[in-house]
């Protein structure tokens, strides 16, 4: 499948990555190399075959619906870019 | 021998014994670190806290405290959280985080313990097969240093090798552990995918990452494991089973063994002088008493493309987390919060992390699910009845873990494809979930080449002890590289 700037524009801005015109070229090219070789699945014929997300076909264990997290806002928070009595700060959003 | 070419079995004799203490055998290693520093192996030393933790071991060896690993100093691969240091996973977007916890593999292996050297280089997010896409730039292949060490554990495989820690951890989602480890003649396993804890473990793609032991040989990996693995309930996929003593297993006879040999393994691709060493490693099984067959596995030459759906597609999904606000890197200047999300994602993120994440969301996209997605869950399906039907008919499969030899720098750098088919031979062990691991078997033009030995779920113990039985006949994985110099 060939990808075109186009594609690889729309692709960036649902994943918030931004590129330069030269990069959306070089995306472009290398994202097709790869959906061409990821295009090889299409000569196996997977009909009625049951999809594998686990590979023990393992389901979500559940636990006694218990508070096991302490807060430790000040621990998480410690390590963010920006914070402020207890908040994070972003830039202003509404004007 | 010196220290740094003892295994960790031989060390914790020679620390009981009183041969060295744990703090002479800790700043042989720190020292060896820093004259090796060219090889770009570790990210963070930690020499204060490595001396404190070898006085501790020391101490507690004196008070007769008998902890299974006390005193070994290792590395951890920096993609495992460790509380208090910097935890980067190779990458631009995680320089300046410092983990407020620990990882339960840093916790088992801790309380075992080991004393931490620090945290070696990685690919980028782990996204990688030679070490090139990191941050903090390659690591160089200790037996050759204009060559590659493999990736993504590179930096851990490239530290053991040269002597730069008694073992480390690593990672694998595609290969990672192992085909760095035959690139630089270890012994790297990696597990059952949930018998090691993911909890503080940098995610890349939840269903296939898996941690396991990078050594200099099966019974110092079996050692490793046995600390390792087990259930952890801040890990609902990790496996609510038994840990056996894989130690116990080692010594067993290999007569009457089934290896199987996948003949895709040995078809196009696969450097003459390399499929030579497997032969020979073939050989040296069948003198043990293992009997030999083909099987065949139908679909495994559709790994590699199911592979890079899956796994960016999960990349894509995980590394949405990076926003710039909570942790982690944060552009200068936000004009507004979309341009703070989009730029500190596009400055703290590499190319090839980009490119997967681009890759992840595309297939992921509406009208597209069905034909990748889906489809390659599907091929996943396929790839794990067929190791089920062969695993009908032997204990074990044995192939070569990579198709040639450690590469130049920069050889494939610009060709994503031929990168991504570096993993030929290991993503299938991935996706069906299976334990598998490298051991040293020879040499071709005077690099490391190794045999990959796949078991059944669980069967962990099965191919630690065949590895160990091999290791017993040969002495592959005793070799130093010469770029380090063996008594140096």
């Amino acid at each position: 499948m060939k990808i075109t700037d186009t594609v690889v524009k729309n692709i960036a801005d649902l994943t918030q990555l931004t590129f330069d015109k030269r990069e959306l070229a070089s995306f472009s090219t290398s994202m097709s190399e790869i959906l061409e070789l990821v295009e090889q699945m299409q000569q196996v014929d997977t009909t009625g075959v049951e999809p594998m997300s686990n590979p023990l076909d393992a389901t979500q264990r559940l636990r006694e619906d218990v508070v096991t997290e302490e807060n430790q806002r000040e621990t998480y928070q410690g390590i963010a870019p920006e914070t402020e009595d207890g908040i994070y700060l972003v830039p202003k959003v509404i004007e | 021998m010196t220290m740094h070419e003892r295994s960790i079995v031989q060390q914790l004799d020679d620390l009981h014994s009183g041969k060295y203490s744990a703090v002479e055998l800790t700043r042989h290693y720190l020292d060896r670190i820093q004259r090796h520093e060219a090889l770009n192996c570790y990210i963070t030393v930690l020499e204060e806290k490595a001396l404190a933790g070898a006085n501790a071991a020391d101490s507690a060896r004196a008070e007769g405290q008998n902890h299974l690993l006390g005193g070994i100093p290792i590395a951890h691969k920096d993609i495992f959280c460790t509380e208090g240091i910097k935890t980067s996973a190779g990458s631009k977007m995680l320089d300046s985080f410092i983990a407020p916890y620990d990882a339960t593999v840093v916790a088992k292996l801790a309380a075992a313990g080991v004393v931490t050297l620090g945290k070696t280089n990685m690919d980028e997010f782990a996204m990688g097969s030679s070490n090139e896409t990191s941050f903090y730039g390659p690591v160089r292949n200790p037996w050759d240093t204009t060559r590659v060490p493999g990736g993504s554990s590179g930096g851990s495989a490239a530290a053991v090798a040269a002597g730069l820690c008694s073992a480390a951890t690593g990672t694998d989602t595609g290969g990672s552990i192992r085909q760095p480890s035959a690139h630089c003649g270890i012994t790297g396993l990696k597990p059952t995918y949930g018998r090691i804890s993911r909890w503080g473990m940098i995610a890349f793609a939840s269903s296939l990452d898996q941690a396991g032991p990078m050594a200099r040989t099966a019974e110092d990996a079996a050692l490793l494991l046995q600390v390792m693995s087990g259930s952890d309930s801040l890990d609902s996929t990790s496996l609510d089973e038994p840990v056996p003593d894989y130690r116990a297993d080692l010594t067993r006879s290999l007569e009457g063994l089934r290896i199987g040999l996948c003949e895709d393994f040995f078809a196009t691709g696969l450097e003459a002088d390399s499929e030579q060493v497997i032969q020979e490693a073939i050989t040296v099984f069948e003198q043990l008493g293992a009997k030999i067959s083909r099987v065949a596995l139908p679909h495994i030459a559709q790994s590699i493309p199911a592979y890079y759906v899956i796994a960016p597609a999960e990349a894509s999904a995980n590394l949405s987390r990076f926003d710039g606000i909570r942790f982690g890197y944060r552009c200068e200047n936000p004009s507004n919060l979309e341009d703070l999300y989009s730029r500190s994602r596009s400055e703290g993120f590499g190319e090839e992390v980009k490119r997967r994440i681009m890759i992840g969301a595309f297939t992921l996209s509406t009208g597209y699910y069905d034909a990748y997605y889906r489809k390659a869950q599907q091929i996943r399906r396929l790839i794990k009845i067929d190791f089920q039907t062969a695993f009908e008919q032997v204990d074990i499969l044995l192939g070569p873990t990579s198709p040639q030899p450690a590469f130049k720098q920069g050889e494939k750098t610009d060709d994503q494809v031929a990168m991504y088919l570096q993993d030929i031979y290991t993503i299938a062990g991935n996706l069906a979930g299976l334990p598998a691991m490298s051991i040293p078997a020879g040499f071709s033009s005077k690099l490391p080449v190794g045999v990959q030995l796949i078991g059944n779920y669980m069967q962990e113990g099965r191919i630690l002890n065949a590895a160990h039985q091999f290791q017993q006949q040969t002495d592959w994985h005793l070799r130093s590289p010469g770029a380090v110099g063996a008594g140096d």
